[in-house]
Parts: structure tokens; sequence; C-alpha cells
């Protein structure tokens, strides 16, 4: 096992997000499906469908999680943003009746997260949401933490593949524990090892030099 | 649409996961920044137009393009930050000399023109560097600790290593120098009498240098010597 110096900033958990992780940065780049609720004037250009000057009122269109967190507002309604179909009623109960069967790459791939951030926009279905994500989480959990413990030198694209980005990262966590318990056990765990990121560099060089 | 010239500066660095260092994208950046200057530019020009004529729908508009600012402002904050997080890391992983492939993808140019005040990435390191350094000086009752070594804890004072690569030549603290060279048959196996600090070199046949484990760490850790565990 490698000790790694780089530690990247950790994505925030539940609601929160960090203003410095690449991962939250990157989750709030999804797009949401959002109505204007007022005009927006000489900003026509955003949206590609019409030719006017300005964003009317009651356009639907597509924007980024940052921009509709940034621009909802409670009192004073300026856009509603509507659920992806992830999220809805149909798409939930898919989840509730068997979580391990949905190919979470393709849904999100940010599913957990959007999920929770989805919870920051006011909607009689937040609690449904909630509810589902977790059930979700709970139903995947106990494979994703069994293959990944038990999957030694195997392939297992195929499983990851599947995965949310939240259960990827834990599911390399459960690898990374797995190789550090078995070089343990063969008496590899004293040996000094080159640093993956020199060995890393090295192999980039070559490929550089390569047409 | 605003802020994909950001955005994709963290895509850059979120693909390369691992912690290398890519190099420094001044070109995005730059963007970024004049996208920045250009919405602030209009937000003023409509404020001003907003509050001298009363015009409150061009609000929501101002709204927008506020909070553009702000998200190309976390993501180049974030870029940055991540960066320093990798330079770092070089650090602790290739020890306080860097190969020159590596110092090149930092930003060398001090008169990289910027509306924000970049510290250059380069005297960056330099001065984690010298607190680091400072700082394990100041360990062990003024003695000094060096933290980046025995990362693993370690078993012996002494370790078997193998030559991957030609490093030249190679001075132990008592003075006495080894020739790394790479493959080589015939190389010194040194043995050392440790109590009387009395080198006891031979030649021999075996292909491995026995060397202290703090003096070659380093060295395995750059992938020169090899760690050989009998």
């Amino acid at each position: 096992m490698n000790t790694q110096a780089y530690l990247p900033v950790q994505p925030g958990v539940g609601m929160e997000e960090n203003f410095f992780s690449l991962d939250d940065i990157l989750l709030s780049q999804e797009r949401l499906p959002v109505r204007t609720e007022c005009a927006f004037p000489r900003l026509g250009f955003l949206e590609k469908s019409s030719d006017s000057q300005d964003i009317a009122e009651g356009t639907k269109m597509e924007l980024p999680l940052w921009l509709s967190k940034g621009l909802y507002e409670r009192k004073r309604r300026i856009l509603s943003v509507e659920l992806p179909k992830v999220y809805r009623e149909g798409w939930r109960t898919v989840f509730n009746a068997d979580p391990r069967v949905v190919d979470l790459h393709k849904m999100g791939p940010y599913y957990y997260g959007l999920g929770s951030q989805m919870l920051h926009f006011d909607s009689p279905e937040n609690p449904d949401i909630a509810q589902t994500l977790l059930q979700t989480f709970i139903g995947r959990f106990r494979r994703t933490m069994d293959s990944s413990q038990n999957a030694y030198n195997e392939d297992t694209s195929a499983v990851v593949e599947r995965l949310d980005c939240l259960e990827k990262v834990l599911f390399r966590s459960g690898q990374t524990g797995l190789h550090g318990f078995q070089s343990w056990e063969k008496g590899q765990a004293s040996q000094l090892t080159a640093s993956s990121l020199v060995l890393n560099y090295r192999k980039r060089k070559i490929t550089d030099v390569q047409p | 649409m605003f802020c994909e010239k950001a955005v994709e500066l963290i895509r850059e660095l979120h693909r390369i996961s691992d912690g290398q260092l890519p190099a420094f994208n001044e070109d995005g950046l730059r963007q970024v920044l004049q996208e920045m200057e250009a919405l602030y530019d209009q937000n003023q020009a409509d404020v001003n137009e907003a509050k001298s004529e009363g015009r409150a729908e061009l609000i929501p508009s101002i709204k927008v393009r506020h909070c553009c600012l702000l998200r190309d402002q976390r993501c180049v904050t974030a870029y940055l930050y991540d960066r320093l997080l990798r330079i770092r890391a070089l650090r602790w992983e290739y020890g306080s000399v860097l190969p020159a492939n590596v110092r090149f993808h930092m930003c060398a140019e001090e008169n990289f023109r910027m509306t924000i005040v970049v510290l250059s990435q380069l005297q960056w390191f330099s001065q984690y560097k010298k607190s680091l350094a400072s700082f394990m000086r100041s360990l062990g009752g003024g003695e000094g600790l060096d933290i980046t070594q025995d990362m693993k804890p370690p078993k012996s004072l002494y370790i078997e290593v193998r030559c991957l690569k030609d490093h030249g030549e190679f001075e132990i603290d008592d003075g006495t120098v080894i020739l790394l060279k790479k493959n080589s048959q015939v190389v010194l196996g040194v043995a050392w009498d440790i109590l009387s600090c009395v080198c006891v070199m031979s030649v021999s046949l075996c292909p491995q240098h026995f060397l202290p484990r703090w003096k070659c760490e380093q060295l395995i850790r750059q992938g020169v010597l090899e760690h050989v565990v009998s």
C-alpha cells in the first residue's frame, strides 16, 4: 500500500457543498430543468431556441445547479425548479422496488449528491426523495462493500461501472484496505516502495516522447 | 453559457486525480478573468441604469451575472488551491529538489499579468520548503528531526537495496563513496559495524547494496533504488 501525499479537498456531506472541492464543483455543474417566473432582459443569448433579446417569463430551459441555487429564493420567485426525471415518482418506484439492479452511473453519475442538493428547493416531494435516496443507498451498500472487500486481483470494472460517484469512492477505499491487508499478510507491508506519483510521471514522459 | 471555461479548468485537474501536476493553464485562466471583467462591466452598467431610471426589471439579469461572477471566482480559487495541494505533495514525494520536467509545470513567470495577486507557484514551493525545514529543525530539542523519513515504521537500521538506474556517486556520512550503477553485477557490499561506527568494505559479487535506511529512503521513493525484502 502506498501512502499518498496528495489529499484532495473532500466533497461536502449531505446538503452541504465544499467550496474548494473539485467533485462538488463538477456536481453543481449538473443541469436541472427550470421554468422562469420573470423575464431576464438582455440575456436572450443564453437561450438558444429563440432569437429575442430577453428571456421571457415562463420559458422552460435547463440551468446548471449552481445557477439555479443562486437564483432560487423562497420569497421572491425568480424561477421554479423542476425535478429531474430520476427523482420523480415513476423512477422512485423503481428504486424502491430493487435498488441493486439500477445503473446509477447512467442515472447520475452524481445520483446521491444531486439528490441531496435537490432538497434545497422547496418541493412537497422532498421527504419522499430523501427517503428514497437513503433506502437506495442502504439497499446497494451491502453489495458494494462485499465486492470491494473480497475481489482481490479480479476484474472489477463490470461492478464499478454501475456505481454512483459516492459508491465508487467507497469501493476504492475498500479495495485499498484489502490490498493493504494482503500485503501485510505477505510481509510486504514494511517494504519501501517508489512513490506512485514519481512512477506515473515517468510513464507519462515516455508516452510524451512517442508520437 | 457562462463559466464554461472555468469548469474546464476544474475538469482538467479532476481528470488527473492521482496528484500529478499538469501544466499551468495560463491561457484558460486569462480567459476566465476576461469573462469576469466583461460580466462585471455589464453588471455595473445595468446597476447604474436600474438606479437612475428605476428599472427594477433589470434586477434578475444582474443577479444571474452576479452568480456567474461568484461561480468563476469559486472555480479559479479552487483551481489554484488544488494546485497548491499538489505542489505540497511534491515536496513529500520527491524531496526538496524537483526534477526539471516537474518544475516546468509550475508557473514560474513573474510577469504573468493577473488582476488577483497570485504568488508564483515556484516561490510558494520554496517558501513551503523553508517553513517545513525550519519546523523540522525546531524539533527534538534543537537537534532537528526529519519528519519526511520513516513513513513506514522502520524494522532495522540497514536495508538491502538494488540499484535500478545510474545515479552516480553517493556519499555516506563517514565519507565512503559508493557508485550507484544500473544493474551492475560487481558492486560494493558494505558491511557496517554499528557500535564502533567503523565501516568495513568488501568487494563482493552480490548485486545488492546494504545501506543505512535513512540514507536511501528518499532514493527509493524516487525510484532510483529498490528495497529488497529477503
